[in-house]
């Protein structure tokens, strides 16, 4: 039975804007990052990689590389552990570990630019680039391929010969489709026949990178004892721990990690890359032995989110109200399988009520980097089609394009394109607080000459996850709380988790020192990902805080010599329900208690089933340059659904850091990628991210309806507003110009192009 | 009586059917359950004695963390979908 809440107001510390804990340290350059490490006798790695995106290995020449001077250790494919090919659940998302292991370093095949053949360990980072220069690998070249129609075309190059793709539950041999999926609900074809009105589209997206400024990074020793340490940027100390023990097949027991700060990930690092290479170096070198990739690398081989083809096709009565759909959908997996086309299922037609419909997702492979998470995987793909769709659809017919949203919005007891039944959701509440909006109520105003002004809106979802966390609290003497929680934190979530805390122990924020253990010293906890954190960490740490307060009681039972049962806490004031006068506040309370049994400690943990659903309309004005084509943003707003915002600074924050990455993704950002699978703009010169000065403030209304399914009401906040920008871009382009664009980037060239 | 919405990967075994109610107590019991009303169905859905990786049994409103032994309240709507992340990593 899921446990529920009813929601409250009367707050003291959720709500406020404390200070962060680690501001000081992060602004100062305090704060200790994977590129920071330095331990006794540290040696360096580096990878030596694959010139070409798909080729066979003939040979692999080592041992000039192995002679040279300043060189520990040398390994290749041959040198990992082989693990079985079996699907293994990691919480957020699955592993396959034979495919993980050689998406880290090719066995026999290159499968993608830049794939690592071998790695060495030399005494500083120069020697190690030196020696691998000294590595002659021999290929044969094999043709490649790069999108989803090449891929699937009778003729294709096959990548993974061993890959038996599902397809509707059925085997298939010799393909690239590692899965096709279909969910269908309703008589599609009767609706879509009978509707007044329809559209179908097709839209196509390239990858795009999660952008993180702090490179993928790993330490590790390998001792005597077959005791592995490592230190490094994670998403997840401990799925992290489980996905580097299995691809170096050793018991989790013997691996640790610590988690250090971590400057982005985006979802892009909860998969591993530099740990267990770093970890086999060290093996074979008996020294530690520290990796940073270089940005070039970064982009080559590392987690993009899949580019994609997507049919849509609507269908609605003469009244305005949806009626059929009907979503086809092939993502780019890159060279293993595991594009994200369930959550792009789960999320296509979230925002909207529809009778009738059918979802197809295929799971595609090509010679590009295999995938990794990306704010709401799947989702900023469907919802740019979708929701592209809907204006359009909308165009056509003569509606108002918000009206129509508003008419078709989905609530509790509407069903996801999937079949599953929303609870209490915030959707009509979103598009409410949109209407009303300073934004939305106020005029675009005229454009200068030579520019073009358009206004777009988008609706965005995503589902938000619950899973495992854990926290541990221990009383100090001089009154304040140690904190140590699981969730490594990306977006300030530290602060969010000291406040759960403060809340229930009548302190302040500041008052509570919370600290991100490693997987030695707290909890198994999830991944920082899903939009799960502040719900389900913060949900651990309340369970934590009130366990605290029993143990107290305990102690002020012992103090006043009476029993538990008759001893009140409300503010952090414990106080004898027999005697109202007698009172103990929590600091003095802390101060005594090596007299009342010693050290007061608690622990809380959770697994929960869900964060609750996630809703946000964004609203964007543009201005074109009619003669260059450039796009500027002049003013947008994101409005959501929050739940109830802990710490509404970093809300906002969430909602700009996710509408400023969906902005480079509508308008600039693509995987470019030549004919031989090799990415031409793998560089931050030439891979066009948004900057501060390319973008108004982005406005943020937070919405809150609380979630019943946390003690506080929080909601998931992080994805959702990277699903929005994409969409409401595209209906603003449309509007500014009359012209609509169907794929991405919306870039410059694109947009005269349109014009031409 | 839980309703359960089958795959649609899974629909040929009950004839097409989008939806089919199950008497079940808990998960464990709903899928022996199905595979005795519907045989070929539990080996899309259970591996080693659990969910198949994968996998997720949404009862209700929400995705069980208990696996096969989530228990069943009566008129219990259960989906079974791809695993939250949906990705391999």
């Amino acid at each position: 039975m899921v446990a529920t809440f009813e929601p409250k107001t009367n707050y003291k510390v959720v709500g406020t804007r404390p200070i962060r804990h680690d501001g000081y340290d992060k602004v100062t350059g305090r704060a200790i990052y994977g590129g920071d490490m330095k331990l006794p006798g540290l040696i360096w790695g580096v990878c030596v990689r694959s010139p070409h995106a798909h080729a066979n290995i003939k040979s692999i020449d080592t041992s000039a590389a192995e002679a040279m001077e300043g060189v520990f250790a040398v390994i290749t494919g041959a040198d990992m552990p082989k693990a079985e090919s079996k699907l293994v659940d990691l919480g957020e998302g699955n592993i396959n570990f034979k495919w993980a292991s050689n998406k880290l370093m090719a066995d026999t095949k290159v499968l993608y630019k830049g794939h690592p053949v071998a790695a060495i360990a030399a005494v500083d980072r120069y020697t190690a680039e030196e020696a691998a220069r000294l590595v002659v690998v021999e290929y044969d070249v094999l043709p490649s391929v790069t999108n989803v129609v090449d891929a699937l075309k009778d003729d294709a190059p096959i990548l993974l010969d061993d890959l038996v793709g599902d397809d509707l539950g059925e085997d298939v041999h010799n393909t690239n489709m590692a899965a096709h999926v279909r969910h269908e609900f309703g008589d599609v074809e009767d609706a879509m026949s009978s509707a007044a009105h329809t559209i179908e589209r097709e839209y196509n997206m390239q990858m795009v990178h999660q952008g993180y400024i702090e490179p993928h990074n790993a330490t590790a020793t390998w001792d005597e004892e077959d005791r592995i340490k490592v230190w490094t940027s994670t998403q997840g100390a401990f799925p992290a721990r489980t996905q580097i023990a299995g691809i170096l097949q050793v018991n989790v027991s013997q691996v640790k990690v610590t988690p250090l700060e971590i400057g982005g990930g985006f979802g892009g690092k909860i998969p591993v890359y530099f740990e267990p290479l770093a970890a086999l170096l060290s093996k074979k070198s008996g020294r530690p032995v520290k990796m940073v990739m270089e940005r070039t690398a970064i982009f080559e081989t590392t987690g993009p989110t899949p580019g994609a083809r997507m049919i849509i096709k609507l269908g609605a009565d003469a009244d305005g109200k949806l009626t059929a759909a009907t979503a086809d959908i092939w993502f780019e997996a890159g060279a293993n399988p595991g594009a994200f086309i369930g959550p792009a299922a789960m999320c296509v037609y979230a925002p909207y009520e529809i009778a009738n419909t059918r979802i197809d997702g295929w799971d595609v492979l090509v010679n590009k980097p295999k995938v990794a998470p990306y704010r709401a995987p799947g989702s900023p793909q469907v919802a740019f089609a979708m929701e592209s769709a809907i204006d359009e659809l909308c165009e056509k017919a003569g509606w108002d394009s918000m009206k129509f949203r508003v008419d078709n919005a989905s609530k509790e007891g509407t069903r996801r394109g999937d079949g599953v039944l929303f609870s209490k959701i915030g959707m009509e509440e979103v598009l409410e607080a949109a209407q009303q909006s300073a934004h939305w109520t106020s005029p675009i105003g005229d454009a200068p000459e030579g520019k073009k002004r358009g206004r777009g809106i988008a609706n965005g979802y995503w589902f938000n996850i619950g899973l495992k966390s854990s926290a541990n609290l221990s009383v100090n003497a001089d009154g304040t709380v140690q904190l140590t929680e699981g969730s490594t934190d990306i977006g300030g979530s530290r602060v969010a988790m000291a406040m759960h805390v403060a809340e229930v122990l009548g302190l302040t924020a500041h008052d509570v020192r919370p600290t991100v253990g490693d997987t030695e010293s707290v909890g198994y906890t999830d991944v920082t990902g899903g939009s799960r954190t502040t719900y389900a960490t913060g949900y651990a740490c309340w369970i934590a805080a009130n366990n605290l307060v029993e143990v107290l009681k305990d102690r002020v039972a012992v103090l006043w010599d009476i029993n538990k049962d008759d001893v009140d806490f409300n503010d952090g004031v414990f106080s004898s329900k027999a005697e109202a006068e007698k009172t103990i506040g929590f600091k003095e309370l802390a101060g005594k208690l090596d007299d009342l049994g010693g050290p007061a400690n608690s622990t809380g943990s959770v697994d929960l089933e869900s964060a609750g659903d996630g809703f946000g309309m964004h609203i964007a004005d543009i201005e074109i340059d009619i003669e260059t084509g450039k796009t500027d943003v002049i003013r947008y707003t994101a409005i959501q659904d929050v739940g109830t915002a802990i710490h509404p600074s970093y809300v906002e924050g969430q909602l700009q850091g996710g509408s400023v990455q969906g902005i480079g993704w509508a308008l600039n950002e693509e995987y470019f990628m030549t004919d031989t699978g090799t990415m031409a703009n793998s560089s931050f010169l030439d891979y066009r991210m948004p900057t501060s000065l390319d973008l108004p403030l982005i406005e943020t209304v937070l919405v809150e309806v609380p979630n019943p399914l946390h003690p506080y009401g929080v909601r998931g906040v992080g994805e959702t507003p990277i699903c929005p920008p994409i969409p409401a871009i595209a209906n603003a382009i449309q509007d500014a110009l009359g012209k609509r664009l169907y794929n991405t980037p919306m870039n410059a060239g694109s947009i005269l192009e349109a014009l031409k | 009586m839980a309703t359960v919405f089958l795959p649609y990967a899974l629909r040929k075994y009950a004839n097409g059917a989008e939806r089919v109610d199950v008497p079940a107590k808990n998960l464990r019991e709903l899928i022996d359950n199905i595979e005795a009303a519907h045989p070929g169905t539990k080996s899309h859905l259970v591996e080693d004695d659990k969910l198949k990786p994968g996998l997720a049994a949404i009862v209700g409103h929400v995705a069980t963390r208990r696996g096969l032994l989530q228990k069943l309240e009566p008129d219990t709507e259960v989906h079974f979908i791809t695993a939250i992340s949906g990705g391999l990593l």
